[in-house]
């Protein structure tokens, strides 16, 4: 097991150590000068080249490269232009919004998980709980019902649904506030209030995929002959069911949420633009846009440690569940 | 296909009593009329079409057929595991006096691993891949004896394990179903069935998937087993050879019906059914001659949604025209022959069946 949780961690590493290479090759491939756009009105010559200076722009790649990676490992110093001192992990220094990018991190980041996070435990109960339901009853109205609602939700669009729901619950019955984030150690209440219906839109549309994908494993499962060897064995329903069938049909499961997941903590762009929620999502976008390169160096790879952390994390839960895992 | 056309066979009432062999009466294991029906969207599927047999403790029935002849849908019905919304069971099935048929689920729950148990024919996919081996046994016990504590149920277990011959039974408790051998997950599957000192084991082809030194000793293992236990065995095989070695009386099914039926003795050395002769002389015999030719059986198993109007046999019977027409037209009834409890469904008479044998069948030699 130990040996195992070793390689996973070491190919992981590997992942985002060639990850953060791609990225920051991406900052010089891209066709705009990073410079340009930092002095964009009174720009001259020498102003450029200061500027270029300061980024390091005239040093070598790598030593670039490893300047970057020794900021985000025990922080560096950026010169008085990009605000000085900057701790680790630093992600530099951003010209358009005049602050460290691990400022805007850090204020962006909590939001993104405060919305995904609860989303995920939403979707994932709702999901496989509709799943099962429908497995154990196939063919009765709760399973047309549980059909109708997975095809319902994985056909419409967060932001169909996202104003609908602003509009229904927000806006007519006035029983929620405009969204907006709040700490949750600030306010818990206001926290759970500001977000619940970015919680509701992105389940109801994540649920659907997991409710069909689970009836179908579900079903397939119980024609096992596990299943059917605890049945003769005596076992209760709930038991044969909750024990023997679930702990099997789960794992695909475990699989797609550990993805969806770890991509959606990479920012949900649609749910924080249909909310009006500023996450990394819509910071990514706009960093996009204002051509903000060391922002979106940052939000690229913290995207990429999600999706990296959530991959190990479904490794492990796999061996966990399967001990036939541990033996490769 | 039509689900509405007339029954192949009669309604039940039109079946005599067929009379099974020896004291069925305080046998622990009756099962009479046996009727099991799946609809099934390409029609209805009679799996099991009037079967009837006992078994009493102490003693092993062998079921022998092919697949799809209804010798897996009869073990089962008797435990009641099949899927109660798409099948239709009638007739009776009296396990140690209580009629299991009609039976509320939870008790039929209640004599399953208790009272009846099963062994599976693959015992990798049989056992959960996910829990150790002794914890699944352990299981098995604590359901029927829910005030045992853990302790308890894993010492029970380990003694099982130890009984059924498995080296190092502590050790191998804790190991998964993927780190035992073919033989030792029989072995395994075997002390599962048996923690609870059931009265009646039903095993469905328990050596078809191991390796042919393995069978021996798995089917020795449940002989001794019995001796320990007194209890009633079914033996579900297509293999001849097995029952011989380890049945006292036999049921040859065939299309869901039972074909002939009688001990191990009458069936296998004075057959009746062609059937039957096809199923001996498919087998090459280890002592007699080994350049003795094979009677192979034409053709392939009936399809149970159509089966073929009267004897279901008569496309691959090479005695079929000489019962006339009635092959086609009349469904046979299973009649006494010759011994005191043989019982055989044919339209060819007595005296016709004995010519066949000696000429066709006991010339070509008989596996044993």
């Amino acid at each position: 097991m130990a040996r195992f949780l070793l390689k996973r961690i070491f190919s992981a590493t590997l992942t985002l150590f060639a990850v953060s290479v791609l990225t920051f090759l991406m900052f010089f491939a891209l066709p705009r000068d990073p410079v340009s756009s930092i002095c964009s009105k009174n720009c001259n010559p020498e102003r450029l080249e200061r500027v270029r200076d300061d980024l390091g722009l005239n040093d070598p790649l790598i030593s670039q490269y490893a300047g970057y990676m020794k900021g985000i490992v025990t922080g560096r110093d950026l010169g008085s232009a990009q605000g000085g001192r900057c701790d680790a992990p630093c992600l530099g220094w951003s010209y358009v919004t005049n602050e460290a990018v691990s400022d805007t991190i850090a204020r962006v980041l909590p939001v993104t998980l405060s919305i995904v996070i609860p989303a995920a435990i939403l979707w994932l109960l709702l999901g496989v709980g509709l799943g099962m339901v429908s497995a154990l009853r196939r063919g009765t109205w709760l399973d047309r019902a549980a059909i109708g609602f997975s095809l319902t939700g994985a056909s419409l669009q967060l932001y169909f649904v996202g104003a609908v729901l602003l509009l229904v619950f927000v806006y007519n019955l006035r029983w929620l506030p405009v969204p907006s984030y709040t700490s949750l150690l600030d306010n818990p209440a206001k926290w759970a209030s500001g977000l619940v219906l970015a919680w509701v839109a992105l389940a109801f549309l994540f649920s659907a995929i997991y409710a069909r994908l689970s009836r179908a494993q579900m079903l397939e499962t119980l024609s096992e002959d596990f299943v059917r060897t605890a049945r003769a064995k005596g076992l209760a329903k709930p038991k044969v069911y909750g024990r023997h069938a679930l702990r099997a049909a789960i794992t695909p499961v475990v699989t797609i949420a550990g993805l969806d997941v770890g991509g959606a903590l990479g920012g949900t762009v649609i749910t924080e633009t249909t909310f009006g929620i500023q996450g990394l999502g819509r910071t990514a976008v706009d960093a996009v846009r204002s051509g903000d390169l060391p922002t979106i160096m940052a939000t690229v790879l913290i995207a990429a440690v999600f999706v990296v952390l959530a991959n190990v994390l479904v490794d492990l839960l796999y061996a966990a569940i399967d001990p036939r895992v541990r033996l490769r | 296909m039509d689900s509405s056309e007339p029954l192949p066979s009669g309604e039940p009432d039109d079946h005599p009593t067929v009379p099974t062999q020896r004291g069925n009466e305080d046998a622990y294991l009756r099962v009479r009329d046996l009727r099991v029906r799946f609809d099934t969207s390409d029609g209805v599927v009679r799996a099991v079409d009037g079967v009837s047999f006992a078994v009493e403790r102490g003693r092993t029935l062998g079921i022998v057929g092919e697949s799809g002849s209804g010798k897996s849908v009869t073990s089962l019905a008797i435990l009641g595991l099949h899927d109660p919304r798409r099948t239709t069971i009638t007739g009776e099935i009296s396990v140690g006096g209580r009629q299991v048929i009609g039976l509320a689920e939870d008790e039929v729950r209640r004599l399953r691993g208790r009272d009846m148990a099963m062994i599976f024919q693959d015992p990798l996919s049989a056992l959960h891949p996910y829990y150790t081996v002794g914890r699944q046994i352990a299981e098995a016990y604590r359901v029927h004896h829910p005030k045992v504590n853990r302790r308890a149920a894993r010492q029970r277990a380990i003694d099982m394990l130890n009984r059924v011959g498995i080296p190092q039974p502590a050790r191998r408790f804790d190991q998964y179903p993927h780190e035992f051998s073919g033989g030792m997950r029989q072995r395994a599957m075997i002390a599962m069935s048996l923690v609870n000192d059931p009265a009646l084991l039903i095993a469905d082809e328990p050596t078809t998937a191991l390796d042919v030194t393995v069978q021996a000793q798995i089917l020795d293992l449940l002989a001794d087993l019995q001796a320990e236990f007194h209890s009633a065995i079914i033996l579900i095989t297509h293999d001849l050879g097995v029952v011989g070695q380890v049945a006292d009386d036999v049921l040859v099914m065939y299309g869901g019906r039972a074909v002939e039926q009688g001990s191990v003795e009458q069936v296998l050395r004075a057959p009746q059914h062609p059937y039957t002769w096809g199923l001996l002389s498919s087998v090459p015999s280890l002592h007699g001659d080994a350049d003795a030719d094979l009677l192979p059986i034409p053709g392939n198993p009936p399809s149970l949604i159509n089966l073929p109007s009267g004897c279901a046999f008569h496309p691959r019977c090479r005695y079929a025209d000489r019962a006339g027409s009635r092959s086609r037209s009349e469904v046979p009834e299973l009649r006494p022959a010759g011994a005191d409890g043989h019982l055989v469904a044919c339209h060819l008479s007595a005296e016709e069946r004995a010519t066949f044998y000696a000429e066709d069948v006991a010339r070509v030699g008989v596996a044993r």
